[in-house]
């Protein structure tokens, strides 16, 4: 049984249709990247799984449930986290209080204070630090160890190379071996193409909301993905 | 024919317009009630015209508070600061100083303006629901005031003798014509503001107001500008109450009740549109006679539906009836009209560039 | 020596303005709602207070553990029942949504209890007083207040800074989307916020009962004075609610002192100076969103 299966899924923004009629899948503990250039609804699709934009037509399902109409909070303790665009961290709390706040549903597995810590030392060290106080870098760690801390089975990466600097990309993308070493299914939607697929099983380019490419990194050309990612 | 070519015809045809067919039958039928109305002295007795005073002034208190709230997003619940200025000014400058009441009440109205000016001052500096009770409070501090300003009568308050002379037919007909001008000047000035280019900077002040300051409008002062109106039309409202009823008293005349009645009025009658206050009035006015035997129930079924309204009809009763906004009397906003003929894909609906509130 | 009574006086009387202005502040803080039935609903829990006590014969403090969980579960119902569409509904809707819920609560007790002053009987508590030398004593019943409200102050900022669900109510007013990728519904928060504001407000309420005679309009001054001292002390900070209320309660009292019907004007008259002259408040947070 595929884990995530989305069929036929459109989204809307009012009248505009962000996606048409797309399909996806992702096998338990893979690492799926899905690329595309601005407004090709990547983000939209991360939105759509997590709950935060109602589905006009088309199924989600998740290990064999649909979950195209539950409300948003409800999914996480299906086990779904999303580490939204522009990280969202909670200006007026601490790092570490964000990192409780993550955790608030207490589902059972391997990721907690401590082990969040590990994995991100630069979060460690910055726990006490309000969110309004913190680099992109800082924010986007700690965006994902907050994530993690309700222990997802898939998690939602949105954009996290975003207004990063490359070093600080590459430092953020270390860490996802630890996650998906403990059997984490993990979706990256990146514009960033060469860090997404160092980490990806399989990638999937959606252009003006529908897939244009498919398939292993390693058989894919760098025309291909041009070709797709650009539209020509 | 070609694109290019289609498009120059479709740009030669489309108007920008701003009142529709049933505008103008509306606005006619209305002109008609309005020029009969002054007749209504020599048709009704005295009863009749004294309600309708009392009507004409809860029209024109709505009025204003729509224009703050509706269309400025400013929710007041201090109004009866003004009304009390207004209904004391026309006293005190009837009375004590001697002037005609015809000339008293523009005074009162400036009065009213005046004041509100400092006011202003304070009260912006407050957002939200805290401007909301921040106005209240100033207006319990005026009143407060005034009951101590022995000249104003105290705690006791005075009465106004300024048509004492008159045989009482005549003094009621005075003070209907009065009011009847004054309702029909209120609404007539907060409707050209609206379709004025400060009517059109007020609704992206309220949509958006730091979007609307970066396109040059000018936000605290086209606030203070619609305050200030505001006040000298809640002048104008007690200074008809004031020739009404004939006394002026502290507790009544700067009584949070206005505040409510304005409140409840223009969330049933409709939010945001120069009609809505109207046919609020109306109705409010019709509720109250009928409900006037249930003592206090008649506020907590008003209430209940005002808070009915807000939740579940934000457009209020004008919204329902007027089609959500295609239907309007006093046209205040733009439309873009192509005949349909020359659009290539077919009748397409026309966008609505309009005034109308945005309750997102 | 009188007038260190009267401001005595006044600070003790600060604690009960604290008391009832937290529950405003904390659901203002929470989901920008300014509530403007909090007074009727503090007088509501007076006159709940009074139908237990006159049917039961206990005590108003006693009674107060019947009163504070009925309006707290009054509030988690309002929350769910008109705020939270309000809030959905966007604009000037909760504003209005509060003040028809205002006008509805003060005139139901108006038609059930007229408009006849009513007080919360303590007995000989009501007089009771510590002498602290031969000008000064102190109210045991107003002493008894401003404990409570001050303890009432310390526990909600306890509470929101360290329990778990305090740390979701400041997660949901910083980004209400955000908190629900936590698993957290926002509107849950909301109405668990408004239980714990409007059970504050139960016991504020409670206290007003016994202190003095109310009626179904004393809402709208209470509304008034809890507002008055949360924008004296300045918004966002609950310690400065603490600090606003004591400053009003100084100033009525004084104002008072001076002449008998000048205190409520002279309360008012300094927190227009502080909006004029110190809008941000006395105490502003330093955190701004």
């Amino acid at each position: 049984m595929t884990f995530l299966s989305v069929t036929g899924l459109d989204v809307h923004y009012g009248d505009f249709q962000a996606i048409y009629s797309l399909d996806l899948t992702i096998a338990e503990g893979e690492t799926l990247a899905v690329i595309g250039a601005n407004g090709a609804g990547k983000s939209t699709l991360l939105k759509a799984i997590a709950g935060l934009v109602p589905v006009t037509a088309g199924d989600i399902e998740f290990d064999g449930a649909s979950i195209a109409h539950i409300a948003p909070h409800k999914r996480v303790a299906h086990g779904i986290a999303l580490t939204p665009e522009g990280r969202k961290i909670f200006p007026s709390l601490t790092v570490e209080e964000n990192l409780l706040v993550g955790g608030h549903t207490k589902r059972p597995g391997p990721w907690n204070l401590a082990s969040v810590y590990a994995a991100f030392p630069l979060v460690a060290d910055r726990k006490d630090r309000l969110g309004t106080n913190l680099s992109g870098g800082e924010q986007q760690a700690a965006a994902i160890g907050r994530a993690l801390m309700s222990n997802p089975r898939l998690l939602l990466l949105d954009e996290v190379s975003l207004g990063l600097a490359p070093v600080v990309v590459e430092q953020i993308y270390a860490a996802l071996p630890t996650i998906t070493g403990h059997g984490t299914t993990v979706l990256v939607v990146e514009q960033d193409v060469k860090q997404s697929m160092k980490v990806a099983d399989r990638v999937q380019c959606l252009l003006e909301g529908r897939t244009v490419l498919e398939g292993d990194p390693a058989d894919l050309s760098r025309e291909q993905i041009a070709t797709a990612y650009f539209g020509i | 024919m070609t694109t290019q070519a289609h498009a120059a015809v479709v740009h030669h045809h489309t108007k920008v317009r701003r009142s529709t067919r049933s505008s103008w039958i509306g606005l006619g039928i209305l002109a008609i009630v309005v020029v009969a109305s002054p007749m209504a002295p020599y048709v009704l007795n005295r009863g009749a015209q004294g309600s309708l005073v009392t009507l004409f002034s809860l029209i024109t208190m709505a009025t204003m508070w729509n224009l703050l709230a509706g269309y400025g997003g400013m929710l007041s619940v201090g109004q009866q600061a003004f009304i009390g200025i207004g209904a004391y000014g026309l006293v005190y400058l009837s009375d004590k100083v001697g002037l005609d009441p015809f000339m008293a009440v523009p005074l009162a109205v400036v009065t009213a303006g005046v004041i509100s000016v400092p006011i202003s001052f304070l009260v912006f500096r407050l957002q939200g629901g805290y401007f909301a009770i921040g106005t209240w409070v100033v207006a319990e501090v005026v009143m407060l005031v005034v009951m101590q300003i022995t000249v104003l009568g105290g705690g006791i308050g005075l009465t106004f003798t300024g048509f004492s002379g008159l045989a009482a037919g005549r003094r009621i007909a005075y003070v209907y014509w009065l009011s009847l001008a004054g309702v029909i000047i209120a609404v007539l000035v907060t409707y050209l503001i609206m379709r004025s280019r400060v009517g059109l900077g007020f609704t992206a002040i309220r949509d958006d107001a730091t979007a609307a300051a970066s396109l040059g409008v000018r936000v605290t002062q086209s606030k203070r500008f619609v305050y200030v109106v505001a006040a000298m039309g809640c002048g104008l409202a007690g200074a008809m109450i004031a020739a009404n009823t004939l006394r002026v008293q502290p507790t009544a005349m700067f009584s949070v009740n206005y505040a409510v009645f304005m409140i409840f009025i223009v969330v049933i009658g409709g939010l945001g549109t120069i009609e809505g206050p109207i046919l609020g009035a109306i109705v409010f006015f019709a509720l109250q006679q009928w409900l006037s035997g249930l003592g206090v129930w008649y506020l907590v079924i008003l209430g209940v539906v005002a808070v009915v309204i807000t939740l579940f009809l934000p457009r209020g009763l004008w919204g329902l009836i007027s089609g959500n906004g295609r239907f309007r009397l006093f046209p205040v906003g733009y439309r873009v009209v192509t005949p349909t003929a020359l659009l290539a894909t077919g009748p397409a609906p026309e966008p609505d560039a309009e005034g109308a509130p945005h309750r997102t | 020596m009188v007038w260190l009574n009267a401001i005595v006086q006044g600070v003790l009387l600060g604690g009960l303005y604290a008391l009832l202005a937290a529950g405003l502040s904390l659901m203002f803080g929470v989901m920008r709602i300014v509530n403007l039935a909090h007074g009727a609903l503090a007088i509501l829990a007076a006159y709940v207070g009074l139908v237990v006590v006159e049917a039961t014969g206990v005590s108003p403090f006693l009674a107060m553990a019947v009163v504070v969980p009925i309006m707290a579960g009054v509030g988690y119902a309002l929350q769910w029942g008109i705020f939270n569409r309000a809030l959905a509904q966007g604009g000037l809707a909760p504003l209005l949504a509060a003040f028809g819920l205002s006008v509805v609560i003060t005139q139901l007790l108006q038609a059930k209890f007229t408009a006849d002053s009513r007080s919360l009987p303590t007995g000989d508590l009501a007089t009771a007083s510590i002498q602290i030398n031969g000008d000064l004593s102190i109210g045991v019943l107003p002493l008894i207040t401003f404990v409570v409200g001050v303890l009432a102050i310390l526990g909600l900022q306890a509470f929101i800074s360290k329990a778990p669900l305090g740390r979701a109510m400041r997660a949901a007013s910083d980004d209400p989307d955000t908190v629900k990728l936590m698993g957290i519904d926002n509107r849950q928060v909301y109405a668990l916020s408004t239980a714990i504001a409007i059970g504050m407000v139960g016991v504020a309420g409670m206290f007003l009962g016994i202190r003095g005679n109310f009626d179904p309009y004393y809402g709208q001054a209470m509304l008034i004075f809890a507002f008055e001292a949360v924008i004296i002390g300045g918004l966002g900070s609950l310690w400065g609610t603490l600090i606003g209320g004591m400053v009003l309660g100084v100033a009525q009292s004084l104002g008072s002192q001076f002449n008998p019907s000048y205190g409520i004007l002279i309360g008012h008259l300094v927190f227009l100076a502080i909006l004029a002259f110190r809008p941000t408040g006395l105490l502003p947070k330093a955190v701004t969103t």
